[in-house]
Formats: C-alpha cells, structure tokens, sequence
C-alpha cells in the first residue's frame, strides 16, 4: 500500500502532529508526503528528513498558503491517483480536509483512530472515548484521520526521501482567507507536552486562574490546560480547552486542579499517563480516574506545592 | 435567503453510554435522546440570522428513525419553520452528505448550517462532506458567522486561536460552541410547532445509496484504569512527585 500524509507545518516549520501520523502510516506501507503551501522548500527539506519517508510532494502555490480546504482538496485528490490511503492528523486543520477529500473520492472516512490493526481495520473512540469501535473499512481508498497522542512520533532524522514538485488546480476561487488570530503562547504547546496543569470552574476567575495555575505550571515546566466551564466563564482562552470538544492530550502527568470530571473533560484526557486531582469535593468523578489525588482547598494547597516544589 | 439546518438526535450528553456485553455497539434502549448539542448551536444561528433579516426561512432536516420527529419538533418550537424527515437508521457521515446534497438541489438555500461533530459517533465530516459533494465553500469549526451580501464571514476555531474566512453563498457553516448560546423552546411555541409542517420522506425518494462503508466489528468498553490513591497532604504529594521524577 502506498500512504499520503498531509504534513502540517506553520511558520515555516513542520508541526510534531504529522510525526506521530508518519508512524501510523508506515504500519500501512510506503509513506508519501505532501507538503502545500507558500515558500515551503524549508518544510519539504523538514519532511523529506523524518524517519521512514520515501517521497514528498511539493505543492508551492498561493493558493495553499492557509490550508484552505476548497484548494487543497482537490490536489490530494489528484495524488490520490496514485495513492492507496491519505492520511492527516486529527488536528483542526486534518479535520477541515480529510472528510472534504474523502466525500471527493466517494469512501467513508475513518476518524481519528487509535490503532491499525490491518490495512482496513482500525479502532477509534466513539461517545466521547466511552466506547472504543473497531471498523473494517470496504471502500478500495482509505481517508484516515490519525489522534496524535496515540502513536509514537517518528524519529525527525534519518530519512532520506526525495523531494518532487506537484502542481493543482490552485485556487477554487470561492473562498478567501482574511485573518487570523493566533493565542501565544509561553509555555509548551498542550498537545504536545510532557506535564500539562489544567484548572477548572473552582478557579473563580481570569486573574485568579492565573495566579494560581501558571506559577504551578511553571514551576513544573508544564502547559497549561482547562476544563469547557473555565473556557465557558472566560478565565483563559478557549484553545487551552482539553477535552471532547476542545484538545485531546495525553501527557505524561496530567494536574487536574479544580475539575470535577465531566464525561467531556475526561475524553480529552484520561489516556494521561499519571493523573493528579487536586479538589475539594471528595466524590467528584475526576478521583475515579486519578491515580493521585489531594482532597482539600486548592486555594491552599496549590501554593503550597509550588512553593514546596 | 433560505437556511436550511440538519438536525441530528442522539444520546443525551448527560447520559454515561454503555457498551453491550456482547460488543455489538452501546445500549440505547430506555436512554434518554435529544438533539445533538451542536446542531442546537446551529438551529440558533439561522434563527438569529432571520431575525437580523440576513434569512427569510429556516428548515431543518433529519435523517433518522422516526423518532427523529420529536428532534425535529424541538428544532421548529425554537423557531425553525418547517421539518423535512427522512426515515433511516444508522446511517454513515457520507450517506447523509449525500442526502443533504439531494435536498439542497431541491431547497435551493443560500447557507447550510451542521453542528461540527455528532456526540455519539464523534466523527465531524458530515459539513465537510456535503461541501464536497455540492461543490462550494465550507466554514468549519464556526465561532461568528456574518452575513455580507453574496459572502459570509465565518470566524473558526482552530488549534492556534481564531481564523476568519469569507466564503461565497451559497457556503456550508458547521458551528462550535461558543458561536452562540440556544434558546429555550417556551410552552406556547411547543404547542405552535404541532401544527408547523413536517415532510416525511426515504432515501428512496432521493434515490440515494447510503449502503455503509464501514462494518464495526466489536465495540469494547475503554481500558478502565487501576484504581488510585489518595495522599493527605503536599509533602507526600510532593514526594510522589519526586519519586515520579517530575520534580527535581
């Protein structure tokens, strides 16, 4: 089988989403890159390094240069030609594409898996991680979408994979990009961090959240994450969401400060290697996951930690 | 300019799913359903695009059992005008895409607002799926959406914060959370919706094949994890820490 992954990148640099995709598409067959974008000949050179690629695919037009999905689409859709499966990250940007690139090629999508347990079989979460489903998938081309935290990222180094041109059909023209605001961020990116500290509605406030939790997250050199309800109340922005309908993470330690537990919350995190709670209720659900917990104010003990650390 | 918004009953998010014992899917005998929390989202938008004059019909569309009605129902005692069923169950992302696509060619609407993501099986495609299939501009993940003449403007959430797009009508919009909060059907406008018009159609009717691409082969509960423990206080939590090596 040959694979195609989409290769995520920004600011001129590949992002880690596409390294954990090159792994799940290996577990398929020959790997295949493409690279679209504006001057990406740095990304390509990026790609074209990653353990276990072959070949990438360089489509350097402006008409890619913000991932729109109308452009892009249609220039998988040509490679998919000569390709047995395409391949993207679960990310925002895997997600805008993958289904508009499937409904192009006439097959069903399979979203965001968790294993390759064949060439068409493969599970993936449903409910809100409540179920796992495995599915055989019967259509000739498959259109996969990959969650990042649940393969091993390739190694970044040691590939030798050639570098071709492709050309699309370039702009669609019914669909212009006119911004964007990007959050920055000091800390480490969430989805890809080793200890991430998330706080919750308990936190009462936007000063308050930050008062307690970045201290703690510095300390620890952690990102800092947060449940829907302190998103909900405008403590922090809404890309520190974990959780169903926000990011899915699955750091080494993950510090729950606050956070009752929703079934939302805990499919965005409960695949963590060591969970900490720290809360005042000692029945909320969030202990059922936790493999530490602290029973107590955290207005109190969350200083207390820092300080101690 | 006509909206038309499909709706998508499922679970109700409150409820904890279970997974049958014989691994053939999760138990939806006796659980309560509603409307998929995001296609809430969506039906507020159009009516909120109505009422600023952006819209001058609202009709909201599902593909389901024939329970579907109440889902639909709830939709139009919210304010949508009219409801248009098509009886089927279980069927995948691409065949509801593909039925939408069949119903747009009838409807003739300027915007078609989905929810992002169905809660029960997760997928976020269907949006995508149908602007594939129609062929025009696709706003996902929609956080603001403004009506400009022949365009709309649609803010998204993505991973890195927002990013705006303008899409030429028509376009198709799938809605996040926070773009709005929906209202409350109130009593009288429950009892209004009875009356408001409710087309019952088959996939037949579009001539459609929504046969499944994908079999499940089990469905199994998640790995549950080894029960933890508790420390009475810092120290020991900092100790802990330590030993995990998290902490110098």
């Amino acid at each position: 089988m040959k694979t195609l992954v989409w290769v995520e990148h920004e600011g001129g640099h590949l992002k880690d989403a596409t390294l954990a995709v090159v792994t799940a598409a290996s577990k398929l067959g020959e790997v295949h890159l493409i690279v679209a974008g504006q001057d990406v000949a740095g990304v390509a050179g990026e790609a074209a390094k990653i353990a276990g690629v072959q070949k990438v695919h360089v489509a350097d037009d402006a008409a890619y240069a913000h991932g729109l999905a109308e452009n892009v689409a249609p220039l998988i859709v040509d490679l998919m030609g000569h390709h047995d499966a395409f391949l993207a990250p679960a990310t925002s940007h895997g997600k805008n594409i993958a289904p508009r690139v499937a409904a192009l090629l006439d097959v069903m999508q399979i979203s965001d898996i968790l294993s390759v347990e064949s060439e068409d079989t493969f599970t993936r979460p449903t409910y809100a991680g409540n179920a796992i489903a495995t599915v055989k998938s019967k259509d000739a081309k498959k259109v996969i979408t990959v969650r990042g935290t649940a393969f091993e990222k390739a190694a970044t180094e040691g590939g030798s994979g050639s570098i071709e041109a492709v050309s699309g059909a370039g702009d669609a023209g019914t669909s212009t990009f006119v911004g964007a605001e990007i959050v920055k961020l000091e800390r480490p990116e969430l989805t890809s961090a080793k200890i991430i500290v998330s706080g919750g509605r308990a936190l009462k406030d936007g000063p308050t959240f930050e008062s307690t939790i970045f201290p703690l997250a510095d300390k620890l050199g952690a990102a800092v994450g947060a449940s829907r309800a302190a998103v909900d109340a405008g403590y922090v922005p809404n890309d520190y969401q974990v959780g169903q309908t926000g990011k899915i993470v699955a750091p080494e330690v993950y510090v729950a400060i606050g956070i009752s537990g929703a079934i939302q919350h805990l499919a965005g995190m409960k695949d963590s290697k060591t969970i900490i709670a720290i809360n005042k209720d000692e029945d909320a659900p969030i202990f059922q996951v936790a493999d530490i917990g602290l029973v107590g104010d955290l207005f109190k003990i969350v200083p207390e930690l820092t300080e101690k650390l | 300019m006509k909206i038309i918004v499909p709706v998508k009953r499922v679970i109700d998010y409150n409820v904890k799913p279970r997974v049958k014992a014989d691994g053939t899917g999760v138990d939806l005998a006796n659980v309560k359903m509603s409307m998929n929390p995001f296609d809430e989202i969506a039906v507020e938008e159009a009516l909120r695009l109505k009422e600023k004059g952006a819209a001058t019909e609202v009709v909201v569309v599902s593909i389901g059992p024939a329970k579907a009605q109440e889902t639909l129902r709830t939709a139009l005692a919210m304010g949508a005008d009219r409801a248009i069923l098509i009886e089927a169950e279980d069927v995948e992302p691409l065949g509801v895409a593909k039925l939408l696509a069949k119903v747009q060619e009838e409807e003739l609407a300027g915007l078609i607002i989905l929810g992002k993501q169905a809660i029960d099986n997760d997928c976020n495609q269907t949006g995508q799926m149908l602007a594939a299939l129609l062929g025009r501009p696709q706003g996902t993940f929609a956080s603001k959406v403004e009506v400009e003449g022949d365009s709309v403007s649609v803010t998204r959430e993505v991973d890195g914060g927002l990013e705006t797009v303008k899409l030429t009508l028509p376009a198709i919009v799938t809605t996040d959370l926070r773009l709005n909060e929906p209202r409350y059907a109130s009593l009288p406008n429950i009892m209004k919706a009875k009356s408001k018009p409710l087309a019952q159609k088959t996939p037949a009717d579009y001539g459609v094949d929504i046969s499944p691409r994908l079999e499940t082969l089990k469905v199994v509960e998640p790995p549950v994890r080894q029960a933890g423990i508790k420390v009475a206080d810092v120290d020991e939590l900092v100790a802990k820490l330590k030993a995990m090596g998290v902490a110098a």
